[in-house]
This record gives C-alpha cells, sequence and structure tokens, in this order.
C-alpha cells in the first residue's frame, strides 16, 4: 500500500472529507453535550486531539503484537488510559475548566470517531502517520464542534466564548433567547443543516444509493 | 501476513493482554498518585474561593485566584459545630484540622441518618459535624455566616456555601462549587447572575416555617411572596427543585436550625444590650 502524505492526511480531514460529515455522522454523540459554549466545546476538541493523536500513535506501535481476537477492547483500554490521564491533568492544572467540563471528558472514551480512527488507520499505518491522522480527523471534528458551538451560544444565549453579543431582554436589551439551541437536541438540527450545506456545496459528497 | 499465527495464538494474547493491563494500571495509578496533592490543594484552594464569593468577599473578575488565602485569613473564622447541638464541637472529641467533612457523611460514627427519607434527594445519611465559616468585620464582630450545603440535583450531587446575616434570615450569597449537572442548563446554577437574585432574600416566614424556595418560571415581583422565592432556570427544572429543596433542609431544623437559633439570640441580645 502506498503511503499516504502526511499533509493529506492531516488536512484533508478539515477541508475535504470531514469525518463527522463526510463519510460517517461519527462522535456526534458528544457534540450534544459540549456545545451549548464554546468555551467548553474548546475544551473538549484540545482534550479530544490530544487523545485521537496519543491513542492512534500508541496502537500502531503496537499493531503488529496486538491478537486480532482481542484488537478491540485493547484500542479500548489505551484510549481509556489516556483518556483518564487527560482528565487527572486538567483537574490537576486547569482545575477550572475541568470543573466546567465534568463528566464529559470522561465521555471522550466513548466518542466513536477514536476508536474508529484506530481501527481504519492506526491497526494499518505507522506510527507517525497515524498519529498525524488521529491529528487530523480531531481537527475536522473539533471544527464541526466550534461551529456548532458557535450559534447554539450565538443564538441561545446571546453570547460568543462568554462575550455579550446580543443583548438579552432580561439584562434590558432587545433579544430574546432562543432556548431551544441550550437544549441538546439543537446540536442535531444545526449538524443536519452543516451537512446540507456541506453537500450542496460539494456535491460529490452525497452518497449514492446502489 | 506471515507472523499472524503467532500473533493469535493463546499464549500471545494472554501475554499483550496482560502487559497491556499492567502497563495501563500502572500509568493511571501513577498520575492519580502523582497528581493527587496537586489536585487535592486545588480543591481546597476552591473551596476557600468559594466561601469568599459566597460571602461577597472575592471578586472572580478583578481579583486573583492567589489573592484567596491572604483575604481568607483575616476576615473568616473556621469552626466545627454539632448540627445536632448548634455548639462548637469539643476538641478532645472531634479535631478540626484533621476533620474530613465529605468522607465524615460515609463514616458510620462521625454520620446520622436522615430523619424521614426523601428529605434530602436520595442522600441517606449526614455528618454529625460540620465546618461554619463566620465572617468578621474590620472590628471583629461576626457579620454573616457561610454554611456548606449539598444535596441532589439532576445527576449530581451539588456542593455549595450559603452566607446568611447574623440576623439568620436574610440570604447574603450562595455559591455552588462542585456538580456534575448539564453545562448550559442545571450548571447554569453556578452562573453569577443567577446566585445573584438569592442576595437578599428571606428564609423564614412569620411564623418561623421556612418559605425560601426556586419557583418555575419568573418571580412576580409585586407578589408578597417575592421575597421567599428565587427564579427557575429554564430547561433545569429539576436542578432547580434539587437546590431548592436542599437548602429548606440544610437551613431547617435538622440541618444547622439549631446553629440559626443560637446566632439569631446573641444578635438579638447585643440588640438588647
Amino acid at each position: 500500500m502506498a503511503e499516504p502524505k502526511p499533509r493529506e492526511v492531516l488536512l484533508g480531514p478539515i477541508f475535504d472529507d470531514n469525518q463527522m460529515i463526510g463519510r460517517v455522522v461519527l462522535g456526534v454523540c458528544s457534540a450534544l453535550a459540549v456545545t451549548s459554549k464554546m468555551d467548553t466545546a474548546f475544551t473538549m476538541a484540545i482534550s479530544v486531539i490530544a487523545v485521537l493523536g496519543c491513542s492512534n500513535a500508541a496502537i500502531s506501535l503496537i499493531r503488529n503484537y496486538i491478537p486480532s481476537s482481542i484488537r478491540i477492547i485493547v484500542q479500548m483500554t489505551i484510549i481509556s488510559t489516556l483518556v483518564i490521564l487527560v482528565d487527572q491533568i486538567l483537574k490537576a492544572y486547569a482545575y477550572d475548566v475541568s470543573k466546567q467540563m465534568s463528566v464529559f471528558v470522561g465521555l471522550i472514551i466513548t466518542n466513536c470517531i477514536v476508536m474508529g480512527r484506530a481501527e481504519a488507520f492506526a491497526m494499518s499505518h505507522r506510527p507517525g502517520i497515524s498519529a498525524i491522522d488521529g491529528i487530523g480527523c480531531a481537527l475536522g471534528y473539533s471544527l464541526i464542534l466550534m461551529i456548532v458551538a458557535f450559534f447554539r451560544e450565538l443564538l441561545g444565549s446571546g453570547t460568543v466564548w462568554g462575550f455579550e453579543v446580543l443583548k438579552l431582554v432580561k439584562d434590558g436589551g432587545w433579544y430574546v433567547p432562543n432556548g431551544l439551541l441550550l437544549l441538546p437536541p439543537s446540536a442535531f438540527f444545526l449538524i443536519g443543516m452543516l451537512i446540507w450545506a456541506l453537500r450542496t456545496w460539494k456535491p460529490e459528497q452525497v452518497e449514492h444509493e446502489g | 501476513m506471515p507472523q499472524n499465527k503467532g500473533r493469535d495464538s493463546i499464549g500471545q494474547t494472554l501475554l499483550v493482554a496482560t502487559a497491556l493491563c499492567v502497563f495501563c494500571s500502572v500509568l493511571v495509578a501513577g498520575a492519580a498518585v502523582g497528581l493527587r496533592d496537586k489536585q487535592e490543594a486545588n480543591k481546597l484552594q476552591d473551596q476557600k474561593k468559594n466561601v469568599l464569593l459566597a460571602a461577597g468577599l472575592f471578586d472572580e473578575k478583578e481579583q486573583d485566584a492567589s489573592e484567596v488565602n491572604a483575604i481568607f485569613e483575616t476576615s473568616i473564622v473556621q469552626e466545627l459545630i454539632d448540627l445536632q447541638t448548634g455548639q462548637p464541637v469539643d476538641t478532645a472529641l472531634v479535631d478540626p484540622e484533621t476533620y474530613e467533612q465529605r468522607e465524615a457523611s460515609r463514616n458510620p460514627e462521625l454520620s446520622t441518618p436522615i430523619e424521614s427519607a426523601g428529605e434530602l434527594g436520595g442522600i441517606k445519611k449526614r455528618e454529625k459535624y460540620s465546618f461554619i465559616y463566620r465572617v468578621q468585620g474590620e472590628s471583629g464582630e461576626t457579620e454573616m455566616v457561610v454554611l456548606p450545603i449539598y444535596g441532589k440535583g439532576l445527576w449530581s450531587t451539588v456542593y455549595g456555601f450559603i452566607a446568611i446575616n447574623v440576623d439568620a434570615n436574610t440570604i447574603e450569597g450562595i455559591t455552588f462549587y462542585e456538580h456534575g449537572e448539564t453545562p448550559g442548563l442545571g450548571a447554569e446554577i453556578e452562573n453569577p447572575k443567577w446566585r445573584a437574585l438569592w442576595e437578599g432574600k428571606q428564609l423564614f416566614g412569620k411564623d418561623g416555617e421556612i418559605e425560601i424556595k426556586v419557583i418555575k418560571g419568573a418571580v412576580n415581583p409585586d407578589s408578597g411572596n417575592a421575597k421567599f422565592q428565587v427564579d427557575g432556570l429554564s430547561g433545569a427544572t429539576i436542578t432547580g427543585a434539587g437546590v431548592s429543596q436542599l437548602v429548606r433542609y440544610w437551613m431547617g431544623p435538622h440541618g444547622f436550625g439549631p446553629y440559626l437559633d443560637i446566632i439569631r439570640q446573641s444578635a438579638a441580645g447585643d440588640a438588647n444590650g
């Protein structure tokens, strides 16, 4: 198999075949929970980038030793270990942030994109390129997360990254916040609209039946 | 691939599984132990910060977290009281230096069952002794007391502090420092704007019954009960109800009631004398 180019591997998922949109709607689960505010979404994005980069590298490093019968649980163990490490480090060095993230850091373990990349890429490629693939996919995921969080925070609370943009009626302004956008299902609506927009822009991403 | 056969043998499978488990446990345990001191220090400082926030002595936007310890030293007196009597604990019985309040509620010797089931969410036992924080003015007189409170929200146990005026009735401030409620919804109990709604509200009605409550929707300012009511958080009805319940429990006769009686009497005594 021809070794893919690092540049394509890193940037491809962001602009062309976004993991969250183009191929599979993976990792969407956590998008519901952490995207009501941009700063939590950002921390989530950084954590996912760290975990996905490291997990892909680690799994790729031992890919030739992993017995195929237990490979899923081996991947899961490595991913869980990394997530716990991220959680512990956040608690020690970024206490306020870790408090905001609360249980959601742990939920990275269940983020399908992490194991998806381990299984689809890291098991068959060298560690360096696997790490780049992990970081690229996580960046693509982060981009979507930030876009969704931007709209949810702006329209749901009238703020962007905690700064007031639309002055709310209750504070004497004019904007009546849309409470729906603070609720998890609104992330689905936004992602749906994103897929629609992206596929209109790039029609080749539409799956064809048959 | 030639190495496939050896790789998939039972021996190799067991070996890889064991090695991986050992390696990962060492990493996780190492991180947990190595970072524990730092995490505990963060937690302690965060608690002190929240005592100060509840008392209105610290402004998160204008002051740096490094000032927390100094402010805490100068204006807060920490005491350990027996919840049942409201009196300070005999230090021969329990050492305040080593007393861990959170753990005490799980220790059969230091905890007591909650009187009626459901009075404090699903929590069945509470600690016998609790820390209280007296806030002293410049001349050393007690201005208010900050009391630790906790109870069940929607997903998690919510921990916080409430600051009560020495009249043992007026709320001076409230904070929540640890919870696992939904960001943007239940987690808004941390929002300074919502917390500010509590300031000046009253705990008890004329007959001494506890009246404070988080209601659903906005408080009607013209209603006679407005001084006992706090706006609910939209999308967080259950968290709001939980907060309501925990404040009512801790301010009630089974919580800090006896202690509040004592400070009420001593405040009245001072006023007469």
